[in-house]
Formats: structure tokens, sequence, C-alpha cells
């Protein structure tokens, strides 16, 4: 009934946007493709739209990830989805999940480090981790030998449903990361235990 | 290494008797710290104050039931092992007179170097828990997939040929989405020929035209009937029978009859083929 709509209300446009990148979408991006709107009425419609699909119980709920925004269902629909959606839901093993979360919490760090801190040979699972984009390299560290140091992707955040890596779960131990920047070379995190 | 067994001797449930591989309970260790902290916790013991000789002994007994089981101990596991004994004797002798430069360590209980790592272990485990539940793309919440139906001829200007190595990239990445083995399959049931794999290929792409490169090894997912279908497409590529193309670098691979259909029936009825 598109003929109905003489003008699209930025609303809609936002939320066509929405439906059919293949990815979160940025501020910046949106504002980059609508030169014609204003960045902070961008900013207010994308509240108002996830206000409106939260407000009705909607299917589907606009989520700020990765530091954009993106369409996705709830978690309740889960079991109904699954029928829908071909292939096995990701899984991820114990020492997947333990080498990505240091990896999370100490980047950028290198294989040596990682290795310490499990106490175990790291090499396959971080080739894993690589290959499935969670982790990546970002360089190499200068001291000597110059080993590879590695963080955490993009698609980390995508994949764990966080925006950013001040997301990240807080831990009976972990104090609060956001006085550390979280891509700069960081000491060992003030790690607080209860005795 | 992980993949190590606790049988028995660790678990709570019935043990069975050694001699029987099957029936031995498995839980696996990621690794020396797991293991340590496994044995911390089944001990109920204050892993501030660890009484050294009884874990070192539960460790060792670990890794000689594993030797046992003809398991292989990982290297890590053995370092872990000197690391023990080496803090033992330490706590047993009397300090030794102070090596030069390490003067002020003498103080040191021999313990605090493997606590700390404990207790880091422990949080970057207790931190993969937690990502492990939180919400995951594919499994709790779904976006959209937003594939665009590519399956559409691309325009004759934009077809490249591909190389060998790109089609064995290709079929690497195929292969690696199917399980390794299935230990109950009885082998050798059923064997599929090249020819049929080729005659079904060609038949395929008479009604169709077309076909992308994944449909072929949806026929069937076994592993040795994708290894014939890959090596049916390498046998028709030989005799030109088909084309292997992309339009994009690194896109989607499909393949096309290179000859009409007249012919590749000729083709097929023919028993030149291997």
């Amino acid at each position: 009934m598109e003929y109905a709509m003489p003008t699209p209300s930025l609303n809609a446009i936002v939320e066509a946007m929405l439906f059919v990148a293949d990815g979160p979408m940025t501020v910046d991006r949106l504002s980059e493709l609508l030169p014609e709107y204003d960045r902070a009425a961008i900013r207010i419609t994308l509240q108002e739209l996830r206000d409106g699909y939260d407000a009705r119980h909607a299917g589907i709920h606009l989520v700020e990830v990765a530091g954009g925004w993106q369409l996705r269902t709830g978690t309740a629909l889960m079991p109904y989805l699954t029928r829908l959606v071909k292939g096995k839901p990701p899984r991820f093993s114990p020492s997947a999940l333990e080498t990505l979360a240091i990896v999370a919490y100490r980047q950028p760090i290198t294989r040596q480090e990682i290795e310490y801190l499990r106490g175990v040979d790291s090499g396959a699972v971080i080739k894993s981790l690589l290959e499935k984009r969670l982790i990546k390299i970002m360089g190499k560290k200068e001291i000597p030998g110059r080993p590879i140091i590695y963080g955490t992707t993009r698609e980390f955040l995508e994949v764990f449903s966080l925006n950013d890596l001040k997301g990240l779960p807080t831990l009976r131990e972990m104090q609060s990361l956001e006085e550390v920047p979280p891509f700069e070379v960081q000491e060992e995190l003030p790690l607080k235990v209860e005795p | 290494m992980s993949g190590l067994a606790d049988a028995a001797l660790f678990s709570t449930g019935g043990g069975a008797p050694s001699s029987s591989f099957y029936n031995v309970r498995l839980e696996t260790f990621e690794g020396p710290l797991d293991l340590l902290l496994h044995l911390i916790r089944k001990n109920e013991l204050d892993i501030y104050d660890i009484p050294i000789a009884l874990i070192t002994k539960q460790y060792l007994e670990y890794l000689s039931f594993l030797k046992e089981l003809n398991l292989e101990v990982a290297g890590d596991f053995l370092v872990m092992a000197s690391t023990l004994l080496q803090i033992k004797s330490r706590m047993l002798l009397p300090d030794p007179e102070p090596e030069e430069g390490e003067g002020e360590q003498e103080e040191e209980d021999p313990r605090t170097e493997l606590v700390r790592r404990l207790l880091d272990y422990q949080r970057y485990q207790e931190a993969g828990q937690h990502l492990g539940d939180r919400e995951v793309l594919g499994r709790e919440v779904f976006a959209r997939l937003a594939v665009v139906p590519e399956l559409v001829p691309p325009a004759d200007d934009e077809i490249l040929e591909l190389d060998l190595f790109e089609l064995a990239e290709a079929f690497r990445a195929l292969l690696a989405k199917v399980p390794a083995s299935r230990v109950h399959e009885v082998a050798g049931t059923e064997t599929v020929s090249m020819v049929d794999a080729i005659n079904e290929i060609l038949s395929l792409l008479q009604e169709r035209d077309m076909l992308a490169f994944e449909e072929l090894f949806l026929i069937d997912d076994r592993r040795e009937r994708l290894v014939v279908n890959f090596l049916a497409l390498l046998e028709l590529c030989r005799l030109k029978l088909i084309k292997v193309l992309q339009n994009i670098a690194g896109g989607p691979i499909y393949l096309y009859p290179a000859v009409t259909a007249e012919v590749a029936d000729g083709v097929r009825d023919a028993d030149a083929l291997p």
C-alpha cells in the first residue's frame, strides 16, 4: 500500500533499512545514508522504534549490538525459530569459551600469555576462534620475538549479543571494565577475590 | 590438551572395572589447572591453604590412572606434576641459603604462584561460562539472514573461472562441516560409483541448467559420498562437460553444462567413463 503514503516517515525509512540490513546499523551509517535527516532525529527514531517493538510485545526487538542497531528475535521465540532455521546452532566448547573470555578481558594478548593462564597448549583453540572470526590478530607485541597479539572482533560482540566490551559480564571478582579502555595495552585487569 | 578421562576414581558414579573400556564414565578436564580445581573442590579444600602433599598424591594418581587406560598424558599435565613435586619438596625442606638476587623471596610460600594461577584460571573459566550463557546469535536469538537470492546466472562479463585451488578450498570448507565419522555406521552398505555420481550431476544440470556448488553435496552428506561427488565434478571438468564458474572472486560457485544436452546424453551412455 505504498501509494497511500506520499512521504514516508523517518520511522518507516529507518525501520525498512534495519529490516534489510545484513548486520547491525550504526547511527553513523544511517546518517550517512540519510543526509537529509538530522542525526539527532535518527537517534530518537531508533529509540522510538525500539520502544514500539517492546511495547507491543512484538516478535522482534530492536537491540543495540556491536555498536549498532539490529532487529533480533526475542529469546522466548527460540523454540519456534529453531524449526525454521536450518543448520546447527553455534556450539562452544568449554575450552573455546574460557579462551574467548581470556582474550576478551585481557586483550591484546599473546598466545604465550593465554597458555600460561590456561595451563595448556592453546594453538588449536586459537586457530578455531580465528576461523570463526571471534578473535583476530591485532598486530605484534613489541617484545623480543615480536609475538602475535590477539583481540576480539566485531563478530564476537554480535554473536554474544554485546554492544561493546563494557557489556561483558561482571563477575563476582571482576570490577567494571569502564576505567580500562578496551583496546589499549593493559596490564592485568584489577581482579579482586573475596576470600 | 583436553579430552582426558575421569573414571571411577574421580567420579561419583558407580565405577566400572578398569578392564572394561566401555563403561568408564568420562569427564574431560581442560588442563592441569582444571584438574587441580576439581580436586580442590572434591576434597572441599581451602584454595589459599592447599595441602600440597594430598593434592600432589591425587594428581599423580590421576595421571597414572590415565596411563592404565592407555590414554596419552599431555605434556602440560606432566609439567604441572613436576611443579607440584617441586612445591612439595620446597615445603618439606628447610629454606636453603638465599640464592643470589632472590633473597627477598625466601619468605614466600612456595604455593603462592600456583594459587594465583588457580584463582586466575577459575575466574576465566567462570567468565567463559557466563559468555556461554549469553544470548547467542543463531542459538537463542536470531537476526535476519539477509541472503539476497543469487541463483541468477551472472552476466557473461562478470564470470570468472575458478582455479583448482579455489575449488579444492570450497570442497575443504564443505567437508569441514561434515562430521568426521559415525562410529556406528556399518561400512560398505551402499557404495556409490563415480559413474552414478556423474550421471546424477548431469541429469540435475539437464533439469536446471545450473547448479550451486553446495547443492551438489546436499544430496547426501556422507563423507564418502561427498568425495565421490567431488571426484565426479573434477572428472566432468576434465571431460569438458561442465564449467565451474563464479561471478565474484570468493563468491558462490556454480556449475554449468558445457555442452548441449544431446552430447551429454551420448556420453552418459558410453562405457568409457571410469
